[in-house]
């Protein structure tokens, strides 16, 4: 109980020490946000999710160049696996970081933005209860500081 | 220009905005690239003096749909219709880059009946002019969640009302005046809740509408303004305010003003706001309640 104790002390001593200029974990998992997993359907659900998703990012003009030449049904499983994992579920990310993801593209804030509403849209048309996105969405937008392309000084 | 024809001009505005924005149906998606980079209703809507905000008071958001590198613009129209009065306003912003935003706004403020009772004839109108700044000095609103900070602004709302003669005889020093404000705004994402604080520094006798100062006081008093809406759907948001007021005035009581209101954009060209207020006295006509209908057009 005490060494537990200690080990757990140290760790958080630590982590700000290690966190410093390292990236955020792309996929922080919530175990308290399990219900709102059941509520995207599981991992099933995320899958279906992605392709209307992508099919809606790939018709947006703001949003096709950047996916018109990637190689999509990897980008569709890993972004699975992190809304799975993000929200409580039983799943392992497999994708990078999310400034390591994103290196070769430049990425402003209306662009950031443009993809969120594709994705409430794409949630939008499976039903899934607006508080339940928000949920998840309130764990993905500070993730805007690693997508977003730093402006230059 | 005359008041209406700005008012006409603005409604013509707002209807080809309309016409040429209105998209196929609502879940396409509506924004150029290029343009309207915000996401929906995070610009707020414009307030009864012209700044972006609630339907009372202004919000730390900047208004327009412009985001970082993006300018946005809009015009609204509205109406206040409580039980002894009239009161129209109208105007239009511009937001820049997410961080400065300029807007002008004029009131036409109708005393009915009252006016007559008051000897200044009935259906007098009082009238102002506002120009507004306001300044994003930091956070985000909208995309922090992981921080505690909201977005902050400051700003100020200078008015010129148009019967300095009449609001003078009423015991109002002024015929002009400046109010300055800081705002915090903040999404709780997670909660689906947005809450708005407003500290203003003011001299405004009924919001200007009856000049600034008083033979009771004559000095800025700090009022406390406050919003909560809660989000039903991107489209939807549900809400109350309250603006405290100060109390210049020996001829009348001033009371606190509130509202419960419902907010619906469609797409990111047009909003409608429908409210219940309460104004409560405004100098001889107690228990002031009546709705609110605000119509706000742009990009």
């Amino acid at each position: 109980m005490t060494l537990r104790l200690i080990c757990c002390l140290c760790f958080f001593l630590a982590a700000p020490l290690s966190a410093e200029n390292s990236v955020p974990d792309p996929a922080p998992a919530h175990p308290e946000l399990r219900p709102v997993l059941d509520d995207f359907g599981g991992m099933p659900g995320l899958t279906a999710l992605m392709d209307t998703f992508m099919e809606i990012m790939l018709e947006d003009p703001r949003l096709r160049p950047f996916f018109e030449h990637t190689e999509n049904d990897r980008i569709k499983r890993q972004l699975a696996e992190q809304f799975c994992v993000i929200l409580g579920g039983d799943c392992v990310y497999t994708g990078r970081d999310m400034v390591e993801s994103h290196n070769g593209s430049i990425i402003d804030r209306a662009d950031f933005n443009a993809l969120v509403e594709d994705l409430q849209i794409a949630m939008d048309r499976h039903n899934i209860p607006f508080r339940s996105q928000n949920k998840l969405l309130a764990i993905l937008a500070p993730m805007h500081r690693e997508v977003i392309t730093p402006k230059a000084e | 220009m005359s008041c209406r024809s700005l008012s006409r001009t603005a409604l013509i505005a707002m209807a080809i905005v309309l016409y040429c924005h209105t998209p196929l149906h609502a879940q396409t998606v509506d924004a150029p690239a290029g343009l309207s980079g915000k996401l929906l209703l995070t610009g707020g809507v414009t307030q009864v003096e012209g700044s972006a905000g609630g339907g009372l008071t202004p919000w730390a958001v900047i208004g327009g749909y412009g985001s970082e590198d993006q300018i946005g613009a809009n015009a609204y129209y509205t109406r206040v219709d409580v039980s002894d009065y009239g009161l129209d306003s109208y105007g239009v912003l511009v937001g820049f880059y997410d961080r400065f935003e300029i807007s002008l706004a004029r009131q036409r403020f109708d005393t009915q009946r009252i006016g007559a009772a008051l000897g200044l004839g009935s259906g007098f109108e009082f009238e102002q002019d506002i120009v507004g700044l306001k300044w994003r000095v930091a956070g985000d609103a909208v995309v922090e969640q992981d921080s505690w900070l909201p977005q902050i602004s400051i700003g100020l709302q200078h008015k010129r009302n148009k019967q300095g003669d009449i609001v003078r005889a009423v015991g109002a020093q002024d015929s002009s005046g400046t109010d300055v404000y800081i705002s915090a705004t903040k999404l709780y994402l997670a909660q689906s809740l947005l809450l708005n604080g407003t500290l203003r520094f003011t001299k405004a006798n009924q919001m200007g509408i009856l000049g600034f100062g008083g033979d009771r006081r004559d000095s800025y008093r700090a009022q406390l303004e406050m919003s909560a809406a809660y989000l039903l759907s991107r489209q939807l948001a549900i809400g109350a305010e309250y603006r405290s007021k100060p109390n210049n005035l020996g001829i009348a009581d001033e009371d606190d003003w509130w509202d419960v209101f419902l907010a619906w954009a469609p797409n990111k060209h047009v909003s409608m706001t429908l409210a219940y207020v309460d104004l409560g006295n405004i100098v001889i006509a107690d228990d002031q309640t009546g709705y609110y209908f605000s119509l706000q057009g742009g990009f």
